[in-house]
């Protein structure tokens, strides 16, 4: 940037039209710039290797649906689950689904109302990640009922029993809350797209495809008296998603803390699913965006600046779960409960050690690289980082369940849990259902917010008006 | 075979020209008119002199709505048809309603902020009267799109294309529609 390049932007961000910082979007492409750089995508040809890797995501899922098939048709007996083990990799798997989707929300509802303008190159592909995460989420929850197509009993409708859910129970709050977050979820994400989707329309060539997004963008034409209610629309359903997100894992808590298990009764633990659902939601976010960018040459609008705040927020939600750790820990010496005590240090030392030092390892130590900007900076770097994350926040619900359950109040119960082959390819068969559902939005819905990009470029703005905005 | 004419269309390339444009239209006095954007401009509305959106209303009624719907559903259910004695506990308290009342909350108001939206923006719309008009189509692309209806008591076909020109828009024409 030369010197008169750099007054002019410090002018500009003194007059309030663009903050001193670095850019948000590099090359200083015009409006009509990024609708064909982002629209092109969709138009491109599938290549081949587009097409191996959706083969190969795909035949994940195939196996995965194929060990649903098997624990359907045999029974959950299938599973590795024993007395007192009740709850394995099932619930597992479904605490770190619905975890992961929190950073999409927190991304594009949260960051928005704080107007953090960073959010609009990734808002898009995060809100996408968290749909497809509550979708695994509820594969595994139904499928954890042994009886998924008897899902309508969680309901409360009237039947010839007589019968009603039982609200005093947080499972059935969970019902609520994780097909409440399902649909909020789903309808941001939509009405998000609505715009862009117009722009497709007008972008694409072929027939077929001008029809379906035509019909998708529901006849959308950019009308400033609909871009009034659109933008009051979305910063209502930004607001009400902010509370949701945070509601969202704390009833999936209280699904543990309701119980008086010890490791489980715990106040903490609204809070600390939190800070972990945001922690392993923005470790997944990174590794797709690193890939996506990559493959789709995003660079432009995917800078290493979008990279550096985020591997700031996983530094920090990483501390918060680090400290939470610790303070479990301190608190079941502190409430002098024999019990809780016992079961601490069992997680720690016990049969289950290795998970949990598996979990402070990726957890609580690999982040602590981020207090360095090169080290936020270096792509090969918080690729692995974000790998060790995933890997970690996964065992962290595993040692949750694990080492509260396999030694219960009675010692001639105690048991001890590991997975069958069909818990196993469950857990492929949802990465497969994950990184299939990515790999088709990625083709085919604009993968960056078009309009929100262009609203943010230098100069996009009337100059008279001088309120910062989102 | 006649043609009617069924408004005016203008560019415009550089968003201050399309604000101090709104804001001499609004002036003239013009209603059943609209500029098309590909982003949301700011102020521009303002500019346009439109009133401020009653959407929030919906959202309201539906955050009533499903509060209502969750107390009475917990309430009616427990304490009302069935009463079961669950390990003591009471049959309805607020207690233990706040989370389902709170998602049913959340989930009323997401629902009615976008059934709203879509009645205010009368969505699904899909058919456009100047869907075929090359002008038209650049507005979710690059330009500012300005379209007054030929409905408009202050529209003449010539007065208006010309008061356009002179507000800077470029590729001022008038669309018609053909009536059989």
């Amino acid at each position: 940037m030369t010197v008169v390049q750099e007054q002019e932007r410090l002018q500009a961000s003194l007059l309030g039209e663009e903050p001193v910082r670095e850019g948000l979007v590099l090359g200083n492409p015009s409006v009509r710039d990024v609708t064909a750089r982002i629209a092109s995508i969709v138009e491109s040809k599938i290549t081949l290797k587009y097409l191996a890797t959706l083969a190969v995501t795909g035949g994940m899922a195939a196996w995965g649906l194929f060990a649903l098939y098997y624990t359907f048709t045999v029974g959950i007996g299938a599973w590795g689950l024993n007395n007192p083990v009740g709850w394995g990799w099932d619930i597992t798997n479904f605490v770190f689904w619905i975890g992961i989707g929190h950073a999409g929300t927190l991304i594009s509802a949260i960051l928005f109302l704080f107007h953090q303008k960073w959010r609009t190159a990734i808002n898009r592909s995060a809100e996408a990640m968290t749909i497809f995460a509550v979708i695994c989420a509820l594969t595994m929850v139904l499928s954890h009922t042994g009886r998924p197509w008897l899902f309508y009993w969680l309901l409360p409708y009237p039947n010839q029993m007589q019968m009603w859910v039982n609200f005093r129970s947080p499972l059935a709050w969970d019902v609520f809350a994780v097909n409440t977050y399902f649909t909020v979820s789903a309808l941001f994400w939509f009405v998000g797209l609505i715009p862009d989707l117009a722009t497709l329309r007008n972008y694409v060539k072929s027939d077929i495809a001008k029809k379906v997004y035509g019909v998708l963008s529901l006849g959308w034409t950019g009308s400033t008296r609909h871009w009034h209610h659109y933008e009051i629309g979305y910063m209502i359903l930004a607001g009400i998603s902010t509370p949701l997100v945070l509601s969202v894992h704390s009833v999936v808590s209280f699904d543990f803390t309701v119980g008086i298990l010890p490791g489980w009764h715990t106040t903490i633990f609204p809070p600390y699913f939190v800070a972990g659902a945001i922690f392993s939601g923005f470790a997944m976010v990174m590794t797709l965006l690193i890939i996506t960018r990559e493959v789709l040459d995003l660079k432009q609008f995917i800078t290493l600046k979008h990279f550096d705040n985020m591997n700031k927020i996983i530094l920090a939600t990483g501390m918060m779960v680090g400290y939470a750790y610790a303070m479990e820990m301190f608190i079941a010496w502190y409430s002098g409960s024999d019990w809780e005590r016992w079961v601490f240090i069992n997680r720690a030392m016990g049969d289950y050690a290795w998970a949990y030092w598996t979990m402070v390892v990726c957890n609580v130590v690999s982040p602590q690289v981020y207090w360095f900007k090169k080290a936020r900076r270096s792509i090969p770097l918080m690729f692995v980082i974000s790998i060790f994350v995933n890997i970690g926040m996964w065992f962290e619900r595993f040692t949750i369940i694990s080492t509260t359950l396999h030694h219960d109040f009675l010692p001639a119960s105690w048991g001890y849990y590991s997975p069958t082959w069909v818990e196993i390819s469950i857990l492929i068969g949802t990465f497969g259902i994950f990184l299939s559902l990515f790999l088709l939005f990625a083709k085919f819905v604009p993968v960056i917010a078009i309009a929100e990009i262009k609203s943010i470029l230098p100069g996009s703005q009337p100059k008279h008006h001088h309120t910062p905005h989102s | 075979m006649s043609t009617t004419p069924v408004g005016v269309i203008g560019e415009f390339t550089e968003v201050n020209a399309a604000v101090a444009a709104a804001e001499k239209l609004r002036d003239a006095g013009y209603r059943s008119w609209d500029i098309h954007t590909p982003y949301p401009v700011h102020g521009l509305d303002k500019a346009m002199g439109v009133k401020r959106s009653i959407l929030s209303y919906f959202s309201f009624a539906g955050l009533v709505g499903g509060l209502s719907t969750a107390v009475g559903l917990q309430y009616w259910t427990g304490a009302v048809d069935y009463k079961l004695n669950i390990g003591g506990k009471g049959f309805f308290d607020w207690q233990f309603s706040v989370p389902i009342d709170f998602e049913l909350s959340i989930l009323g108001t997401a629902l009615l902020t976008v059934a709203g939206l879509f009645h205010l923006c009368r969505l699904p719309t899909w058919y456009n009267r100047y869907q075929d008009d090359e002008s038209f189509k650049k507005a979710t692309d690059d330009t500012f799109v300005v379209t007054i209806d030929s409905e408009d008591d202050r529209f003449s076909a010539d007065g208006t294309q010309t008061m356009l020109r002179q507000l800077g828009a470029a590729n001022v024409h008038l669309v018609t529609a053909t009536a059989e």
